[in-house]
């Protein structure tokens, strides 16, 4: 058995109602879980919502993590994701007297853009996965960030 | 048909066939209350503490196989009440609990008496409910009654607003219920489950595990015909005492910290677990890398979560024990029962070098004595229930059981003060039997102020306090485990528990010899009115064996010899 603490990526469809986002959480917090990033929305013409949810855990942890989230009476359904396609979006707030053009180029690279310019900041939105949104941030370190927001992943079965 | 939201409750209560309520008024549920006085479809028991409404609705429930109800205020009767809650769902005990809340408009408030009860019982409920529209009651009430009776049984807490009891709303009990995302697991695969047999036929040391989802599922006959056509020896946990009659001769005995030397014995040295029901506690298993270690595991359970969470499974069959094992009885031919004699030889040495026994004494009176001497006097026609302590140990050890839903203790949260409620709610549910309660002179002052409810609803109870002046388990761990320190644990400074039970209009007795106790037992049981009976025990003795926390099962502290006198 494979007790090493890998990161993977759960999604559940839980019905939508009062206090159900609680459940969840208090599962996790109760039960000792880590929750490293959380999505939720409704899913669209449905009494669904989509939670994604990013943890880590042992292999018998994760089993655990995916039956406990069946137990709960509101869970309709639970991914454990192995094959994925995963998207993370970080919107970036920059001074205005930075340099622009090496921001966009960035931005370029990693499936973003400049999505707002005021008088004193610009903002930036890239959309990647949350790996290469880890890379992106690093990359514009120098370009003195002054505001950063991660959305959290959300994902799909390829 | 229109009608309030308390009469829908009252309604919806009559619709479920509830026949006993345990309950405490307050403010935000006097309009149930109201219509509660209106009618006499049910009765309504008045406990002196709402802890105690819950472990009654719990030991009603666990006696008779119905959905405990019980109902409370807002505030301090619902917060009061958590610890049944808690302790119905670690032991898979359908209830459903109903309390009052703060008027909607004044939810969030900080209003009087007012606290987020759904966000507390959130974590100790298997599913919990606000309602915040009348019309939503009956839907609600039904799903929670759904819930608590079905998959793996448990408490479902539902808590309504003052404003919604008033409300005006169409009443309809006959709804489907369509619980999308619930849907338990009720049959076992057949190919899983035929694999199993073919598993048990090969195996040379096969063992049943028999645990308390046995007994929650109604399936204790059903499993004795399967041990019996198998031939196969039995370990029971202590939440399945009863499945065997203890005169089984293929019943080993308890296992676990407390079980015998047999029990922990085979369970070391099986080569084929089967699991019932059963969910490999810390206190049954004691070090998890060592137990049955050299064993495959078949594991049958109403709860996925519980299979392979602690032990992997290498036949994982989830469904209900009775349907599973009413299939493992038509494949069960191609078991023969003559290849496990050597095995059944080797447990049967097991328990000829430590039996499970205490050492007598002629002056003292030992706990066990009475345990076994009220076996005796009464055996089948008692219902045993314990309180949280040595007493429950060695009640658990000595009684000599002979059916199912015959022993009601608190084993997963361990709640002292819980024996009294729940042995007057085994009364109510079963008023033939004479209701017992092994209890300690720590675990009996949690909660007795039922001495009233027993008195006033006629639940004669009869409280036995094997009275160490010690709270005797925690004081056994200090001698062991503790260099002696007794911190806070000698409790001599004690009421008259005599003049506590008259105090009430119950009936004393106080004890120092067999005798004694015979004869108090004998005019308790005649007079039919609750008592307790202060027995003066050994002070010192320890619950043995004993598997040290986190030591392997086959690690035992053992009963000393002792030379005959």
């Amino acid at each position: 058995m494979n007790d090493n603490n890998e990161r993977r990526v759960v999604s559940v469809i839980v019905v939508n109602e009062a206090s159900v986002l609680s459940r969840i959480t208090d599962l996790f917090s109760g039960r000792g879980y880590n929750i490293t990033s959380l999505t939720v929305a409704p899913i669209p013409d449905s009494k669904y919502s989509r939670l994604t949810i990013v943890t880590s855990g042992s292999v018998r942890v994760i089993e655990q993590i995916t039956k406990q989230l069946h137990k709960l009476i509101p869970v309709l359904r639970v991914y454990e994701h192995a094959d994925l396609v995963e998207k993370e979006m970080a919107l970036v707030k920059f001074p205005i007297t930075e340099n622009i053009s090496d921001i966009s180029a960035i931005c370029d690279a990693y499936n973003g853009k400049i999505v707002n310019v005021g008088n004193e900041v610009v903002i930036t939105m890239v959309a990647d996965e949350p790996k290469r949104v880890d890379h992106y941030l690093e990359a514009i370190k120098k370009y003195n960030p002054k505001e950063i927001v991660r959305s959290g992943a959300v994902a799909l079965e390829r | 048909m229109q009608m309030s939201g308390a009469q829908m409750v009252i309604e919806a209560l009559i619709a479920e066939g509830v026949e006993r309520v345990f309950g405490y008024p307050g403010g935000a549920i006097m309009n149930v209350y109201d219509e509660i006085y209106k009618q006499d479809n049910f009765q309504h028991i008045l406990t002196r503490h709402e802890q105690a409404a819950v472990h009654a609705a719990e030991g009603y429930a666990k006696a008779s196989g119905k959905v405990g109800v019980s109902m409370i205020t807002s505030g301090p009767g619902f917060t009061n009440a958590v610890t049944g809650l808690a302790d119905a769902y670690m032991d898979s005990v359908p209830l459903v609990v109903i309390s009052g809340q703060v008027p909607m408009s004044l939810i969030g408030t900080d209003a009087f008496q007012e606290i987020d009860a759904v966000g507390i019982s959130r974590s100790c409920t298997k599913h919990n409910y606000l309602v915040t529209d009348a019309k939503d009651l009956p839907r609600i009430l039904k799903e929670a009654f759904y819930i608590a009776r079905t998959g793996r049984p448990g408490p479902v807490h539902v808590d309504i607003p003052k404003d919604v009891t008033a409300q005006i709303a169409e009443f309809d009990y006959n709804v489907a219920l369509h619980l999308e995302t619930y849907k338990p697991h009720v049959n076992g695969n057949p190919r899983q489950i035929k694999k199993a047999m073919e598993a048990i036929a090969h195996a040379k040391r096969p063992l049943f595990y028999l645990g308390g989802g046995v007994i929650n599922a109604n399936a204790a006959y059903e499993v004795r015909d399967l041990v019996h056509a198998t031939g196969i020896p039995a370990v029971e946990t202590f939440m399945a005492r009863g499945t065997l009659s203890y005169d089984d001769e293929l019943l080993i005995g308890m296992l676990g910290m407390h079980g015998s030397y047999a029990a922990n014995m085979a369970m070391s040295e099986t080569d084929l677990v089967i699991a019932l029901g059963a969910r490999f506690d810390d206190r049954v298993t004691g070090k998890l890398s060592e137990f049955a270690k050299n064993a495959a595991i078949i594991h049958v359970d109403i709860d996925p979560a519980s299979i392979s969470k602690l032990v992997n499974a290498n036949y994982p069959i989830v469904g209900d024990v009775k349907n599973v094992v009413t299939e493992m009885l038509k494949l069960v031919t191609i078991v023969e029962s003559s290849r496990y004699e050597p095995w059944r030889e080797t447990i049967e040495n097991f328990e000829e070098l430590h039996p499970l026994t205490f050492h007598e004494d002629t002056e003292n009176i030992k706990p066990q004595w009475v345990v076994k001497r009220v076996g005796e006097l009464l055996g089948d026609d008692a219902n045993i229930s314990t309180d949280v302590g040595q007493h429950q140990m060695w009640a658990a050890q000595f009684y000599p059981f002979t059916r199912p839903r015959q022993f009601i203790s608190s084993g997963g949260l361990g709640t002292m003060g819980f024996g009294f409620p729940a042995a007057m709610g085994v009364k109510a549910a079963v008023p033939q039997k004479t209701s017992i309660n092994f209890t300690g002179d720590g675990s009996i002052l949690m909660n007795c102020q039922e001495l009233m409810t027993a008195v006033e609803k006629n639940l004669p109870v009869i409280n036995i306090i094997l009275n160490n002046n010690f709270l005797g388990m925690v004081r056994q761990w200090q001698t062991l485990f503790y260099d002696k320190r007794h911190s806070e644990t000698d409790l001599s400074v004690q009421p008259d528990f005599v003049m506590l039970a008259e105090a009430f209009g119950g009936i004393g007795y106080r004890v120092s010899t067999k005798e004694e106790f015979d004869a108090a037992l004998k005019d308790a049981v005649e007079r039919n009115i609750v008592a307790f009976i202060d027995v003066k025990v050994e002070r010192f003795e320890n619950v043995m064996p004993m598997v040290p926390s986190g030591g392997s099962l086959f690690n035992m502290m053992l009963l000393e010899k002792k030379e005959s006198k």
